[in-house]
């Protein structure tokens, strides 16, 4: 069996990934589904756009549910404090979550234009809302939640759901919205009929644009205004997944981490990369703007983790009640096996999901969409 | 510190409500999707096109009942991180796993494919479709299995440990919590209720059809294929179902004694009490009708073991909840300083009945507190509700042997080509609710029965919830219950509607002569 150790890394860097996994895949989904009213000017156009992602969202939002579960399994604390404490917000991204199936399959169930709309404006919102609320929620990692512990490990919020709003997190919210708008943008240049996707890839260079600039933003903002936590005296790195092992210290910068691994800045260039490569591709060349927009995703997504780094959840009120990748895993025995199946299930998983693509590559446009409208 | 029992309540409504909600649609995809790849494949074998209509008119169906069963599963998986926060803590080292399991190897697999089904009737061949239906059906399946081993593990808790310094269980041997018995007796008899819903879906509507004489010859071919699998399934799901009782019986006596009203021990073999009326005040089952040995040999399979009746379980409790007292005060020295080796051996010899001296968390904050009438009073908490229990479970298995007697028929009917009978369709078409009866039935005896433990003598319910305030779940609870009520209507409206219009009222069958429209790619 490997080091407890480098266990809890590699589940770290496989949470990371499931969780840029989930943004590539389901992010597009969700963009388009924000975009549908902006990007789809009448019904025909809008179900060309829904033609696109409806025959693999499906598996792309099992990311999601993996990624629940994956945290489950291997952070259990984590997904403990978090699930619970951010109460009323997961109630809110369950309801997005649990409106976009329904939507897809419902809205052209009924030939009433009054139904369809409602849809329509039920997966916009439902796209709006994870975008944002992933966001929020992940910018509020860097501010401190309001938990803390006792000798039992129950965990207690002392927090309410409005104080998740500070200005960061909303900041955090927007770079998230931004950026995921311009993937599901970039999906739709490259595969949607030419039309749509001209208007889709005018859309992306924008909101690319703005994703930049809130990005930046972010980052100037958390090294000088907002202060780091730091695991203070000896890190014990193998020791027993209890937070309340450990002392922690608040006021150390969130970049430390940047200035001892020049490695880390890697993330945020990719993710400029991606945004640079998305303005001058996504017109012309769709293959190559939508991949440079998952760079641009998956680097930002890098960039936040590698900040956080060793931190999972730090504590406001109880920083010792911090969960890092040090004191909040399954066991030994737990991460190991489930690496183990990780490493046969994901490539069979990514085996199977490119069957899928291929089988339906090509431009939607609507032909396809008069041949299986009866269908689904 | 004692979670407000207003959110315990609250949370377990909650759960109640949107587990059985979710619960009414998952066994028919379960089913669905078997019957779905059948059909396929005998279009895939025989090219009659009106097997490959049948498969997509039926998929219309599925669809609508899959898109509810996607969006109200991932309440389920957040559920336990939003208000059982201690019990993710607590049992999440072994609860996890299969959760994460089921969704690399299961629910991918659906949902991935899943698309195909829909949209790829034109798009690659006909055997690569059918392929992609039965990984579809597979992974519907194999979802349930994981699920169902991390259920039979709430059931059962094997192959984990207690660990005083991290305050939860760790797996000691995951082996033991995959081959766990009670897990495989539930996962064949939940998949065979899936399997026996689907079938009844499609035999009630196609009866429907025969009554109306619409769509004659799909619906003669339907219900053959439902008649069949739906009499293996209905078969499998009562045998397996005394499987599950008889490991019920093995691990979880007093889940047993309720469900019998088994009051006090009766010499072996026990009778058993076919109807009656519990009586929970007087402890005594009234106007009781019950058979010699019936009972014996179905719990024990023997007819010299005896089956514990509950006031004989309740002393027990009490007895394993002094014991869990003193593993509890251990765990407590433990904490501080782990190397205590008295304090090991004392937790060693009664860890597994720690969980027992947590039942009196819900009364008291430190248990090594508790009075005997404290202790008398944790233990009566061990009874669950015994005329819930008692009835839902009868009626239950009443709904199984109605499913096997009807499916027999039928199946005989279809053998001989008489499926036409006004009398036999129109009882199969009213049979059409009874499935989902007998399955929320089973969800009852099955969970409301393991109350008042999360966890079978590890973890009681009350402590697993989060530190709520009751607010956040009167929000959550009313979003749901309006949600949720407004899904259902519309579920059951578009249901209704697309069964009505049928294939023929879709264009499906008969095949119109309108030419289809030409398939134009650009690359």
């Amino acid at each position: 069996m490997l080091d407890y150790e480098i266990l809890r890394v590699i589940w770290w860097a496989l949470i990371g990934v499931l969780l840029a996994a989930f943004a590539i895949m389901d992010g597009f989904d969700f963009g388009v589904a924000a975009l549908l009213r902006v990007l789809g000017r009448d019904e025909h156009e809008r179900h060309v756009l829904l033609e696109t992602i409806e025959p693999t969202w499906e598996g792309n939002q099992v990311w999601f549910i993996l990624g629940g579960g994956a945290v489950f399994a291997a952070w259990p604390l984590l997904y403990a404090a978090s699930f619970s404490g951010l109460y009323v917000a997961m109630f809110v991204l369950l309801l997005a979550f649990i409106i976009r199936p329904v939507g897809f399959n419902f809205r052209e169930k009924v030939e009433n234009p009054t139904w369809t709309h409602a849809w329509d404006y039920g997966l916009v919102a439902s796209g709006v809302i994870v975008m944002t609320v992933c966001g929020v929620a992940f910018g509020n990692l860097f501010l401190g939640l309001p938990f803390h512990y006792d000798g039992d490990l129950r965990m207690t919020w002392d927090g309410t759901f409005f104080e998740l709003f500070r200005p960061f997190a909303l900041l955090s919210g927007l770079v998230s919205l931004s950026m995921l708008l311009t993937h599901g943008a970039a999906w739709v240049a490259m595969k949607a009929d030419e039309s749509i996707a001209a208007r889709a890839a005018t859309v992306a260079r924008i909101t690319s644009l703005i994703y930049v600039v809130l990005f930046v933003l972010a980052g100037v903002w958390l090294a000088y205004g907002i202060p780091g936590y730091a695991v203070a005296g000896p890190v014990v790195t193998d020791g027993v997944s209890n937070p309340m092992a450990k002392q922690v210290a608040v006021g150390a910068s969130w970049f430390a981490g940047y200035m001892a691994h020049p490695a880390f800045w890697i993330a945020p260039v990719v993710a400029f990369v991606g945004a640079l490569g998305v303005q001058l591709f996504v017109a012309r060349q769709g293959f190559l703007g939508f991949f440079s927009s998952c760079l641009s995703v998956a680097g930002t997504i890098a960039a936040a983790g590698f900040a956080l780094f060793p931190f999972l959840m730090p504590s406001s009120v109880d920083p010792r009640s911090s969960l890092t990748v040090w004191d909040a895993s399954s066991s030994q025995g737990t991460l190991f096996l489930m690496m183990c199946l990780a490493i046969v299930f994901l490539p069979i998983i990514i085996l199977y999901t490119t069957w899928v693509f291929r089988v339906m590559r090509g431009r939607v446009n609507l032909d396809h969409v008069r041949k299986s409208h009866n269908m689904y | 510190m004692i979670v407000d029992p207003e959110v315990v309540g609250l949370s377990r409504l909650q759960f109640a409500l949107t587990a059985l909600y979710h619960f009414l649609f998952v066994p028919l995809t379960l089913g669905m999707a078997f019957m779905l790849a059948i059909m396929e494949s005998v279009y895939v074998m025989t090219r009659r096109e009106i097997w490959k209509r049948m498969t997509q008119f039926w998929g219309v169906l599925f669809g609508i009942n899959f898109a509810m069963g996607v969006a109200t599963g991932v309440t389920m998986e957040f559920q336990f991180g939003t208000n059982w926060a201690y019990y993710s803590h607590y049992v999440g080292d072994i609860f996890g796993a299969p959760l994460a399991i089921e969704g690399m190897m299961a629910f991918f697999l659906e949902s991935t494919l899943v698309g195909v089904f829909f949209f790829g009737w034109e798009r690659t061949t006909p055997l690569k479709h059918m392929i992609a239906t039965w990984f579809m059906a597979l992974g519907t399946s194999l979802s349930a299995l994981w699920i169902l081993i991390a259920n039979g593990w709430m059931q059962n808790p094997v192959g984990a440990a207690f660990n005083a310094q991290t305050m939860r269980m760790e797996v000691t041997k995951f082996s033991d919590v995959v081959l766990n018995p009670v897990a495989q007796a539930k996962f064949v008899h939940t998949v065979s209720a899936g399997y026996t819903m689907g079938s009844m879906f499609v035999l009630s509507i196609s009866a429907w059809y025969l009554l109306r004489g619409r769509n004659v010859e799909f619906a003669k071919r339907s219900m053959t294929v439902a008649a069949s699998f739906g009499l293996a399934a209905s078969l499998s799901v009562v045998v397996l179902g005394d499987e599950s009782g008889y490991t019920v019986s093995e691990n979880q006596k007093m889940k047993m004694a309720a469900i019998e009203a088994m009051w006090e021990t009766e010499p072996a073999p026990a009778s058993f009490t076919l109807v009656g009326f519990p009586d929970v005040a007087k402890r005594e089952t009234h106007a009781a009708i019950r058979v010699p040995w019936l009972m014996g040999l179905i719990g024990t399979r023997s007819i010299d073991e005896p089956i514990l009746g509950i006031d004989s379980l309740v002393d027990d409790a009490k007895v394993r909840i002094t014991d869990g007292i003193k593993a509890y005060d251990a765990m407590l020295v433990l904490r501080e300083n782990k190397d205590d080796a008295q304090a090991k051996a004392i937790l060693a010899a009664h860890d597994k009945d720690m969980g027992y001296a947590l039942l009196l968390k819900r009364f008291m904050d430190d248990p090594r507190k508790a009075t005997p009438a404290d202790i008398e009073r944790a233990a009566e908490s061990t009874i669950p509700n015994v005329p819930v229990l008692f009835w839902s479970f009868r009626l239950m298995v009443a709904c199984g042997f109605w499913f096997i007697g009807l499916f027999a028929y039928a199946f005989w009917r279809a053998s001989k080509r008489r499926l036409e009978g006004k009398n036999f369709l129109r009882v199969a078409l009213w049979s059409l609710p009874l499935p989902w009866v007998a399955a929320e039935l089973g969800w009852i005896v099955a969970e409301y029965g393991r109350q008042p433990w999360a966890i079978e003598g590890v973890l009681p319910t009350a402590l697993g919830a989060s530190s709520l305030t009751p607010g956040q779940v009167w929000i959550s609870l009313g979003g749901f219950v309006l949600f949720y009520t407004a899904l259902a209507v519309i579920d059951g409206y578009l249901m209704v509607k697309f069964a009505k219009k049928g294939p023929d009222g879709l264009g499906m069958w008969p095949p119109s002569p309108a030419p289809l429209p030409t398939t134009t790619q650009t690359a």
